[in-house]
Formats: C-alpha cells, structure tokens, sequence
C-alpha cells in the first residue's frame, strides 16, 4: 500500500536515513517511491497503517503519514486517480465522523480557498457527520508550490494515519535543561542522531565523549541503556544537582542509565570485547575546547614524579598531563575502538566537522565498518556531518589488512588540526606559500 | 560504578591492555551501596553472553557477595511460564507475554545493576596501578609516565 510521508523541511539530509534506520530497527518492509529534498512529501510502499503508524511514531523529523488516496499534477489528474486507486476504500467511510483539511507547502490558503477545493470532492459517498475536533478520520489535500509560483506543481489526497515524533524535540530542549555547556548538543539532532545510531529499549549506548551527556540522554529516551565518559572530570562532575545524572533525573529517565567514569579514549580502559550496540559521539573538533589526549607535548615525563617521597600521581588533587592531537587522528581512534567494541550490525554514529572548501574530504573509512549513512549540517562557511556506520560480521571482513595510522606532524593545536586552524582564519582560501 | 561496567573495565595502559593479569581490576577498600534501579529483562538477556563469567564470579568472591554459579546461565534461565506478579517492583521494556523473569534473572539485575561501588580504588595485577574511584566516578587517567 502506498503512504505519504510528511517530513519537516529542515535537516533535509538527514530524513532518509532516520526513517530507514527505523524501518532497519523495526525489521520494516519500507520502499521508497519518492523523495526529494526540496519537498515535504515522501511517497512509500509499506505492508500496512499499523506498520506505518509505528514506523513513523518516533521519528524525529517526520511531521506525519497518510494513506495515499491519489495524487496529480492538476485537479483534474488528482481526482481521475483518487476515482481509479481508491474507490475500493471509500465504503468504509460512508458513515463516520471526518473532517477536510486543505494543506499548502510554500502557500498558505485561505478558508475561502480551500471550501471550493474540498467541494470538489463531493463524489465521494461520506454520510457520517463532519466534526472539527476529534473526528474518527481526516481526509488530507496536499497542494505543494514551487516558491512563489500562483498555482500547486503537484497535489495528494489522503487519509491522516499518525503522527510523527517532533513532539519529543521540545521536551529536551537545551533552553530547559539544568546542565549545558557550549558544547552541548542540540536535542532535535541528538535525537536523529539516537534514532540512525538503532538506540532501542535493552541495547546497550556508550559515548565516550559524553561532556554534558546529550547523546545518551537521546538514547536512554528510546529505552537503551547508556553509558558516557569524558576526559574531563568537572564536565563529568559538574555540581551538585547540575550534572549528567540530574539531567536523566529531569528527564524520568535515570532507569536508563548505567554508568560514568573519566578517561581518555586514546588509552581506553573498556576491555577488546564486541560488547556495544551502539556508540554515539561528538569528538572534540578542537576548537570551542582542546583536542587533548594524555601525555606530554615535549615526550618527556617518561618517569614517575615523586613530592616529598610520595608519586605525585598518587597524591589529591593530581592532574594528569595532556598534549594537543590531531583530529584525524582522533577519528582513526575511534574508528579502531569501534571495530572492536560493537556487536554485529551495531552502529558508530559520529560527528565530524569540515570546512565548505574541503567538503569532498576523504570519508574516513574501516575495512570492518560500513558506512550506512552521511548527513550534513551546513553553516555559513563550515558543516558538520553524521557519519554513521554499521559493523560488519567478521565473516563479510576477511582477512584483516593492517592499517597505517595517519601520522599527523606537528605539537600545536594549530599545526595538528587543519579544521582548527581554517576556523580562526575564517576559511578564506589558503594564500599560495612561496617558494 | 556498578559492577556490570566493572566486566568490561581493563587496565588502561596500552603495555598491560593485551596482558591476561589486567583483566578484570581488583577492588580494594570498596564501599558498596545498593541503588533502586529499574528492572529491563530485555537488557539483562542482552548483556548476559558478552560477560566474562570467571571474573564476574570472581568479583563477587573478592568483595563477599553471595556467589554465583561457576556456570554462566543461558537465556532460557531467565524467564519462566507465568504471570507478571503485581508487585512493587518496576519492570522496564517488553517482555514476552506469559513469560515472567526468574529469581535468577532478579538476583543478577540485583547483583550487576544496583550494587555499586561508591568509594575506593581498582587495582591491575598487572602493573600494580591503582585508580581511584570516588563517589562512584571511576578515574582512568594516567600519568604521563604510563602512557
Ligand atoms: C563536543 S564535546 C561533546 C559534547 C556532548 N556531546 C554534549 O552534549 O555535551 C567533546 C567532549 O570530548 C571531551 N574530550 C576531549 N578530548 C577527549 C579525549 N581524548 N577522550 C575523551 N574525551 C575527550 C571534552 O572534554 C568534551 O566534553
Ligand atoms: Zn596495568
């Protein structure tokens, strides 16, 4: 049977694969007959309105579906194929309550509008009353305009089936949380992001760049269990009732969580074992904060420092040394870590950021991983994308060929971050070094 | 840090990483305490094969709990014909319906995700390092010494 999809036109890259990933998640027949990015309206093929119903229920950045009754270029067209395709249907409405609603995407219509537009669909047999609120069906006309243009490029009718899940955006709004920071990240993306990453109720989250906790939060909101760490401890910390832990405790959703320690990810204390469903990150781009790992710039503090007889390292209050890394570096990391920690088919959902000038820049890639899906966020002069990849089965890698790390020159934040250092230059292009 | 994470915590050095003795850490001067958590059958069946059963029964020797088997039980271990009983204990998630969670499958959500280890230290037998955990935070940062 044939659906609309109704998207929210925003994050238009990253519509298809949060439905798909829940048509993986849900092991849901989904195809998809059309899609385009400059339109709300996604037509598909799915088994039935229960399916489609669920399929859509907590996805992010899906406004609704329906059951596609016809569709046209022009009025005429629209209702020759609402009488071809339908009419097999409309004997299940003869008697109950429904309503009209007439809907243009880049055109608002008056209510004199639209009453000549729902007159014409008088042939159909509905003798049930008509309510406003609460009806027991909602027949839906879609007229979609090319910006500005005086008449619809293309029209649907349908029957309403559910709603999608942009209700849940508000409820983790970052205005409302108790405990931010700069780097906090947004709640609608967090959320597609939780939703491509398959979070689901019993599967098992880890962030290990948690910060504030936004993504495990977006995750244990779909029933996962999570997991978050962080190489700053007072991120980690925070205050008292201002911390991770209180923002799942605003949110009802402290059964969800696990567990948080400090570490860094380049020197991991989780064990080599296939033990995650999925892994959720924004790594530190270097910018708003350091990219640091542990260990010192200068390569020295090969031995242990003691004060007054006792190893420092020891002592209250010790803090560890760090140095500057690379951020390709860093995504090669966690990559590796990813390769080794995620179950079968479990997901590595990360952000990266690019300058516009090197948006072609190499997708960092993993013989064990598959990339599943490449979404981008674009501001002005830079964009941020998703990346997310699926764990193959072993038996899909063969043989292992090793890997030669990038090895990134240089000791300043500046000279190991390419996108680090275009930020502060404002991404103009680079001026040619002379010879 | 309950004592689930603790099955999947190694030493964090990279020189004792591949070596058997880091695995898993020794607590030592633990407080425990219980925290009231939710139960989810469905993720206790998740987890449940990808423990490492000799050192989750190790654990619980060296910290004094009442042991478990020397067996890892299957899934089928966990749940067992009946009704849901009414009681005062939250459950989280699906669960098959006419199917209830065992005493087992209690005692194990009991054991790996309400007990934690609040105060004190996890040491690697391997190199003798010792971190320190503090209002249940575990730290695994490292000296620049043992990087
Ligand atoms: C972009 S922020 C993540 C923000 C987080 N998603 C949130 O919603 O609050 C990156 C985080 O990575 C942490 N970090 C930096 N270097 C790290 C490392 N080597 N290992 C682990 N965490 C690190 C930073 O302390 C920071 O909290
Ligand atoms: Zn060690």
């Amino acid at each position: 049977m044939e659906y609309i999809v109704r998207f929210a036109q925003t994050h238009e890259t990253f519509r298809r694969p949060e439905l798909e990933a829940l048509a993986t998640l849900w092991n849901i027949e989904l195809k998809i007959v059309t899609y385009s990015e400059d339109s709300p309206f996604c037509v598909v093929r799915l088994p039935s309105d229960d399916v489609a119903r669920k399929l859509v229920s907590r996805a992010i950045l899906v406004d609704s579906v329906y059951e596609l009754w016809g569709s046209g270029p022009n009025y005429e067209a629209l209702h020759a194929d609402v009488k071809a395709k339908s009419q097999g249907k409309w004997d299940k409405y003869t008697t109950t309550s429904f309503r009209f609603n007439v809907h243009g995407y880049q055109c608002k219509l008056t209510n004199k509008e639209q009453r000549p537009i729902i007159e014409s669909f008088s042939y159909l047999p509905f003798d049930g009353p008509i309510k406003m609120k609460d009806a027991d069906v909602q027949f839906w006309v879609f007229e979609e305009y090319e910006m500005y243009a005086p008449s619809p490029k293309f029209l649907y009718f349908s029957r309403f089936i559910g709603p999608g899940g942009r209700d849940t955006v508000l409820k983790y709004d970052l205005k409302k949380r108790r405990y931010i920071s700069t780097t906090s990240m947004d709640a609608e993306l967090a959320l597609i992001t939780a939703n491509i990453a398959l979070a689901r109720p019993g599967g098992l989250f880890y962030d290990p760049f948690m910060g504030t906790g936004g993504f495990p939060i977006a995750c244990a909101h779909f029933g996962a269990m999570t997991t978050g760490s962080d190489i700053d401890a007072r991120s980690i910390r925070g205050k008292p009732n201002r911390n991770v832990l209180s923002n799942y405790a605003q949110y009802d959703l402290t059964d969800y969580w696990l567990d948080w320690f400090i570490s860094d990810l380049t020197n991991t204390p989780l064990r080599i074992s296939r033990f995650l469903d999925g892994i959720v990150c924004d790594p530190p781009y270097g910018v708003r904060e350091g990219l640091k790992v542990l260990g010192r710039k200068d390569g020295g503090g090969t031995e242990a420092v003691y004060i007054n007889g006792v190893a420092a390292h020891l002592q209250e209050g010790f803090i560890p040394p760090k140095r500057a890394y690379s951020f390709d570096a860093m995504l090669d990391d966690i990559l590796d870590f990813a390769a080794q920690t995620l179950v079968d088919r479990g997901r590595l959902a990360i952000w990266m950021p690019t300058a516009n000038e090197d948006i072609e820049l190499a997708i960092p890639e993993h013989q064990c991983l598959k990339l599943v899906a490449n979404c981008i966020q674009m501001f002005n002069k830079w964009s941020r994308r998703l990346l997310t990849y699926e764990r193959l089965p072993d038996e899909l890698v063969g043989e292992l060929i090793p890997r030669t790390k990038r090895i990134v020159e240089g000791s300043n934040a500046d000279e190991l971050n390419n996108f680090r250092r275009k930020y502060f230059e404002g991404f103009k292009p680079s001026t040619p070094s002379e010879k | 840090m309950k004592l689930l994470t603790l099955n999947f915590l190694t030493c964090a050095r990279k020189a004792c990483k591949p070596l058997p003795t880091s695995f898993p850490l020794h607590p030592a001067d633990a407080t425990l305490a219980t925290t009231e958590t939710a139960f989810s059958p469905a993720f206790l069946r998740n987890i449940l094969p990808r423990l490492d059963w000799p050192a989750l029964k190790g654990l619980c020797d060296e910290l004094g709990l009442p042991g478990v088997g020397d067996e890892a039980p299957g899934p089928e271990a966990l749940f067992e014909d009946g009704e849901l009983p009414e009681s005062d204990e939250d459950i989280v998630g699906e669960i098959e319906a006419g199917k209830r969670p065992t005493k087992l499958a209690h005692d194990l959500h009991q054991l790996l995700v309400e007990t934690v280890m609040l105060e004190g230290k996890l040491v690697c037998a391997s190199c003798g390092h010792e971190y320190a955990v503090k209002e249940g935070i575990a730290n695994f940062l490292l000296p620049s010494h043992l990087v």
